[in-house]
């Protein structure tokens, strides 16, 4: 799912009536393949709904798998995106405000989920939080606390997939911002932490929720690193991208419901993203 | 001399810029730091907040050291007893006025209940009551102005900086502004330092101006005092008075090697003459008789100026001269046509320099 294409139009952009140059005057080398690309975007999404069992629906939906797997995607996805609230928005801080050495590799590091197979960052976790892991192991011998495969386990797996997508929405946000202001609350004896929850977080609000919600949809679809680390387990740790894929070997026609609850959800979304961003003056 | 609220030499070095400005300013006293754009004015606001440290030189308030690099002193702009209105006031964008006003007494351990109503009382001062719930996109200019005056009042600051406080405003709101702003100011029992560009500000709401230029105090002293002995050529520029440096013996200031003005006052050395445009007359001929302080000069521009032609002068002195548009009537004012200037000795006023 891309966010990108939704670029908002400049009201002037609109020719008055009767200008020359008519909309007609596109030429067709670029017309033909801009409208095979929507078709290729578009065409999946029109299967889904062309194959969608619309009469057995309210009884798939009330499934108690699929109910399960819907709360628990909604569940994980949201605790994730709390996590990457708690530490993506200060590291985003850290980056757009501190100057330190090896700053921008730290920028690269934090990026690096982003381009990384997602699987990939599963067996990686596993081997750093695994019970033989560098850390799950002492987690393990001193709390006996394990991760993977556990809910808590899905839950970080989101968040390592997810976290690059709010960090580099919000530290955009805060370097837009206008520092002045708080160097305004300062002067009035606001202190750095009561600076940074009283004004600077409302500043960057827009930001800060755009980012939370690219981070959301993104944690409710992963799929590679939650089933490598965190397994398939009903109930526990099978999301609803989880249940898609094993129902696909079964059950195309729930595997086709839970996939419209998922686009259902991801088009929401979108459209309160969307309107989030128009309302923000 | 003691007993100045904040004493301060504001030293800072940043590349090539260099600021050094002795400042003193009393209980109930306004000064204006005034001068050009980049002379460092702002700078030395931001000092005095806690929002540039000093390099050099100290800040003390009420006896307590605020900033004294050479002790390793500094406490931040939020321990600061300063108040702030900012060139562009900064209001929260997403606070309402009132809540803009209660953010500093809030901060400063008020309860919310009582920060609110002490920021309805400053509210209420500056006369926006009704305005108490607007965000700071629905004030008009004057609107935010002032309640960005009563945000840095309400912490009750012992010094309160203004940056450049009208220049944001229209013509029109300017003159109220300025007048409601001189009252609030005066009414002010701690110190208050004026940055501003604008003479006129500067001489309406301070009691004592210091004029800054390249980071350097080039004058210092009331309006009266600025206004006629003015020392830079700035200064002179921003009250209207032509000034010359030269040598003076007895009651006369050789100003160019060729020109020798004759001055009311008695005084030897470096000397200033000043006189104000409209005493400089303008001949065709060399007046009858030789009069004192009369030169030939060749007119170099023409403007408007109020009511009359302001013609600048080149020759032995740079000289602006307003001449009433009847008695341009009988003169031929073109760039390059020659004539002559006179000084009437009386019109002329002459200080040392030292």
């Amino acid at each position: 799912m891309t966010l990108i294409d939704q670029p908002v139009r400049p009201a002037s952009s609109r020719r008055p009536r009767g200008a020359r140059r008519p909309d007609s005057g596109v030429p067709v080398a670029l017309l033909l393949p801009a409208l095979l690309g929507l078709a290729f975007l578009t065409l999946p999404l029109i299967g889904l709904l062309a194959r969608t069992p619309w009469s057995t629906l309210p009884q798939r939906l009330a499934e108690p798998g699929v109910l399960a797997a819907l709360r628990l995607s909604l569940l994980t996805a949201t605790l994730a995106t709390l996590l990457c609230l708690l530490l993506g928005v200060p590291l985003a801080w850290l980056l757009a405000r501190v100057e330190f050495p090896g700053r921008r590799l730290v920028r690269a590091l934090v990026t690096v989920p982003l381009v990384l197979p997602p699987v990939v960052g599963g067996v990686a976790l596993l081997l750093v939080f695994g019970r033989r892991g560098l850390i799950g192991g002492w987690l393990d011998q001193t709390f006996g606390f394990t991760l993977p495969f556990t809910t808590a386990g899905v839950v970080f797996a989101e968040a390592f997939v997810a976290m690059p997508f709010l960090v580099i929405a919000v530290e955009g946000a805060l370097r837009g911002a206008d520092r002045r202001y708080e160097e305004a609350a300062a002067t009035l004896g606001a202190g750095r932490w009561t600076t940074f929850t009283h004004v600077t977080v409302p500043l960057v609000g827009p930001g800060l929720a755009a980012g939370a919600v690219l981070c959301w949809a993104r944690a409710l679809g992963e799929f590679g690193a939650t089933i490598t680390f965190a397994g398939n387990y009903p109930g526990r740790t099978q999301t609803m991208p989880l249940a898609v894929y094993l129902a696909l070997e079964t059950d195309v026609e729930a595997a086709i419901v839970l996939s419209l609850i998922l686009l259902v959800v991801s088009v929401v979304i979108l459209a309160g993203l969307r309107d989030r961003w128009i309302n923000t003056p | 001399m003691t007993g100045h609220l904040l004493d301060a030499r504001l030293a800072v070095e940043r590349g090539d810029f260099r600021l050094d400005v002795p400042l003193r300013v009393a209980a109930g006293e306004v000064v204006a730091l005034l001068g050009p754009n980049g002379a460092g004015k702002t700078t030395a606001l931001r000092a005095l907040a806690g929002l540039q440290p000093l390099t050099a030189g100290h800040i003390t308030v009420a006896g307590s050291d605020l900033d004294r690099p050479d002790r390793r002193r500094f406490v931040p702009a939020e321990h600061r007893s300063v108040g702030v209105v900012f060139q562009d006031y900064l209001l929260f964008p997403h606070l309402n006025a009132l809540d803009n006003v209660a953010f500093g007494p809030r901060r400063h351990g008020a309860n919310r209940r009582t920060a609110r109503r002490s920021a309805g009382e400053w509210l209420a001062r500056v006369g926006l009551v009704e305005h108490a719930r607007r965000r700071p996109g629905q004030l008009s200019g004057g609107q935010a102005q002032r309640v960005a005056l009563a945000r840095a009042l309400a912490v009750r600051p012992a010094v309160l900086l203004l940056d450049e406080p009208l220049a944001a405003l229209d013509a029109r709101t300017r003159l109220d502004t300025r007048a409601e702003l001189h009252r609030h100011l005066a009414a002010h029992p701690g110190a208050t330092v004026l940055v501003t560009h604008d003479p006129l500000d500067a001489l309406v709401l301070a009691d004592r101006l210091v004029i800054v230029e390249e980071g350097r105090v080039v004058q210092e002293g009331d309006a009266a005092a600025v206004t006629t002995r003015p020392r830079t050529d700035y200064v002179a520029q921003l009250v209207g008075l032509n000034l010359h440096r030269g040598q003076a013996e007895n009651n006369s200031v050789r100003v160019a090697d060729d020109l020798l003005l004759t001055v009311p006052e008695h005084l030897d050395g470096d000397a200033f003459v000043a006189f104000r445009p409209s005493a400089v007359a303008l001949h065709d001929d060399q007046p009858a008789g030789s009069p004192p302080n009369t030169w030939p000069a060749t007119i170099a521009g023409v403007q408007r100026h109020g009511d009359n032609l302001r013609v600048q002068l080149d020759g032995p002195l740079r000289v602006a001269a307003d001449v009433p548009p009847a008695t341009a009537a009988t003169l031929r004012l073109i760039p390059g046509q020659r004539v002559w200037a006179a000084v009437r000795v009386t019109e002329t006023h002459a200080y040392p320099a030292g």
